[in-house]
């Protein structure tokens, strides 16, 4: 396969996805491509069903209807033994980064590498310790449990156990949401660092406009249960739907443009 | 390949040294790594112009072994990398931990001892914090006389539901099963005297004195006392408990008085329908065993057993109610953020309850005998 034939493929392709919670329909016809190496990110009001989305790519829910192809595999249908492949190559980060509470820092970000590999105990530990560094904690953060750290460091070491194996898609779910705009702006930050060190795919699910500014390569706008629009940062603004409209120009939106705008260009291209 | 890759096509790494440079070639993957060999002879540098994909791990092992041929001071040139390969190196480099990086340990005997100390000392802690939180509830109630309007009458009535209630088809099978034992063992040593007549008397004392409420008790402790101690714990880990407190409410007078209430309301009929379903199933047991009718089990049950015998056993039932409640939302109100918390101290809480039951219920054999009953 040739470099943009690779790139053409997308690597997760959603098709006339519908899901149902009893009556309410939640998911009536979502079609999705995203591609390789790229950051998306998914918006939509509360309750438009963007982690539902995400639950559902990553095999936690069970679709009524439709595709999912994660590298152009169907994630639906797959035996076990392919699913349990699948897994290992993408990592999840949940809203409040659902560690372990039982485990300290540095043994979350082993559980992956225990489950998936046979490595030797010190090589794994290593291998931990840089993950958990990567991410911006200090090296006296590793032994300490979860319920000692507070809401953003526990975010950064869930995502150091979604990173653990170096997959090829990161699934993030409100990366920055809770944080102060400091811990933001630096997540923001590392995940565009890790994105190009690493060469990730991220999908993520957020609310920070400031985010989307400043790193999503593309964003997808959840509304009227199916993806109502696709696009850079510059495509949303020209959409014409009264939601879309709204979000994109509403206050906060208009002084999340104005701060970002003038960085925006030399960090990404800096972080290239 | 360990490594069931993206397009299956991984290409196996492969090191060799030729003219004095580590040569890397393959990809380098985080399952491989660890099995590469590491005979390095007299190498100066490394050369990964031929590495296809490498991941953290594989940035890793090329880091380490720089390292390694370069000796401790310096690590040697690294040649070949492309551009992507060299940020990752970079970020990895960064990020390196530290020689100094602390083993686990293991505690030492001086450790050991302490612990023992701190265990001591947390002991008598939360006696001192039981007792202060007993005090409490004693004042929420006190408040309750004064201002009986207070009491949440509905989330009394829904307790007693609960606690009691819905434990009465459990207790009672409980107690029935118990009679019957009783019954069983006792005629089969008591017809070796031929003194089987006195199977009543054995079983009336020890299910109306003892084991009615005893047992019942232990029941409660494992249904409601667990519940108390889950129920107001997950609250406290989802900030609930605070919330009240903020709102101007006393989580005491909220949580705690009604279960603690509602379990000294029920679980005197509770004792009553142990007691009752006891001497059924001993009188069941002792007609198709011992040939006894339940006529005859009846007169000598009146004419042999005291009424005390019947009110010893439930005098005790406020105060395990007391002590089973007391300890539930004690437990409770003590976890703290993490899952794990709340699972240890559900079980702290069932097991000290029934072991201060049983404490109770041996000091209550010690003073009944002391006043002769």
């Amino acid at each position: 396969m040739t470099e943009t034939e690779q790139a053409e493929k997308p690597i997760i392709r959603v098709r006339g996805l519908v899901k149902r919670f009893g009556t309410h329909v939640v998911h009536d016809g979502v079609d999705l491509d995203v591609r390789r190496g790229e950051i998306i990110g998914i918006v939509g009001g509360s309750g438009t069903g963007k982690s539902v989305l995400l639950h559902q790519i990553v095999g936690l829910l069970k679709p009524d209807a439709g595709q999912i192809e994660v590298f152009g595999q169907s994630v639906r249908d797959t035996s076990d033994e392919e699913y349990r492949d699948l897994r290992r190559r993408w990592g999840v980060m949940f809203q409040d980064g659902a560690l372990f509470s039982s485990l300290t820092v540095r043994q979350n970000v082993e559980v992956p590498m225990k489950e998936q590999l046979d490595l030797p105990d010190d090589l794994r530990k290593t291998l931990a310790g840089i993950k958990v560094r990567m991410v911006g904690l200090p090296d006296s953060a590793q032994g300490t449990y979860p319920s000692d750290l507070s809401g953003g460091m526990r975010k950064r070491a869930g995502f150091a156990r979604a990173i653990s194996l170096d997959p090829e898609i990161v699934f993030l779910d409100e990366p920055t949401a809770g944080l102060d705009p400091i811990g933001a702006a630096a997540f923001d930050t590392l995940i565009g660092r890790l994105q190009a060190a690493l060469g990730l795919t991220v999908f993520m699910v957020t609310h920070d406009l400031d985010s989307l500014h400043a790193i999503c390569d593309r964003i997808a706008v959840l509304a009227e249960k199916k993806v109502l629009a696709v696009g850079t940062m510059a495509e949303m603004l020209e959409v014409d739907h009264p939601w879309v409209r709204e979000y994109f120009h509403g206050p906060r939106a208009r002084a999340a443009l104005a701060t970002t705008d003038k960085t925006d260009k030399t960090d990404k291209d800096e972080m290239r | 390949m360990s490594r069931q890759g993206p397009d299956k096509d991984t290409v196996p790494p492969g090191i060799e040294v030729t003219d004095g440079r580590v040569v890397l070639s393959g990809d380098l993957l985080i399952g491989d790594v660890a099995d590469l060999s590491r005979d390095l002879q007299d190498a100066q540098s490394v050369d990964i112009e031929q590495v296809g994909r490498m991941d953290t791990a594989g940035a890793w092992f090329i880091l380490d072994l720089a390292a390694q041929i370069g000796g401790p001071d310096a690590s040697a040139p690294i040649s070949g990398a492309s551009d992507v390969q060299t940020l990752l190196l970079d970020t990895v480099r960064e990020n390196m931990p530290g020689a100094d990086a602390a083993p686990d340990a293991w505690p030492s005997l001086t450790d050991r001892i302490e612990m023992i100390g701190r265990k001591a000392h947390d002991a008598w802690r939360s006696t001192v914090e039981i007792t202060g939180f007993l005090g409490q509830i004693v004042a929420a109630l006190a408040g309750l006389v004064i201002h009986p309007r207070r009491l949440r009458l509905t989330s009394l009535v829904h307790h007693m539901q609960e606690v009691g209630w819905n434990a009465v088809p459990i207790v009672a099978l409980m107690a029935f099963l118990i009679g019957i034992v009783l019954a069983f063992q006792g005629s089969s040593q008591l017809r070796q005297f031929g003194a089987e007549v006195f199977v009543v008397d054995l079983i009336a004392i020890s299910i109306l004195r003892e084991l009615g409420i005893l047992l019942t008790a232990i029941i409660i402790a494992g249904r409601s006392g667990s519940a108390f101690t889950a129920a107001i714990g997950s609250m406290k880990m989802r900030e609930e408990v605070d919330a009240m407190r903020t709102l101007g409410l006393d989580p005491v007078q909220i949580l705690v008085v009604p279960r603690v209430l509602a379990l000294i309301f029920t679980l005197p009929f509770l004792g009553l329908i142990a007691d009752i379903s006891g001497l059924v199933g001993g009188a069941l047991m002792s007609w198709i065993e011992l040939g006894v009718s339940p006529g005859v089990f009846q007169a000598r049950l009146v004419a042999d057993v005291n009424i005390w015998q019947f009110a010893v056993g439930i005098i005790k039932a406020p105060f395990f109610a007391l002590i089973i409640g007391v300890i539930g939302c004690y437990e409770g109100l003590k976890v703290g953020g993490n899952a794990e918390s709340l699972g240890r101290l559900t079980s702290t809480s069932v097991v000290v309850s029934i072991f201060l039951v049983i404490v109770a219920d041996a000091m209550f054999s010690v003073f009944f005998a002391l006043v002769g009953v």
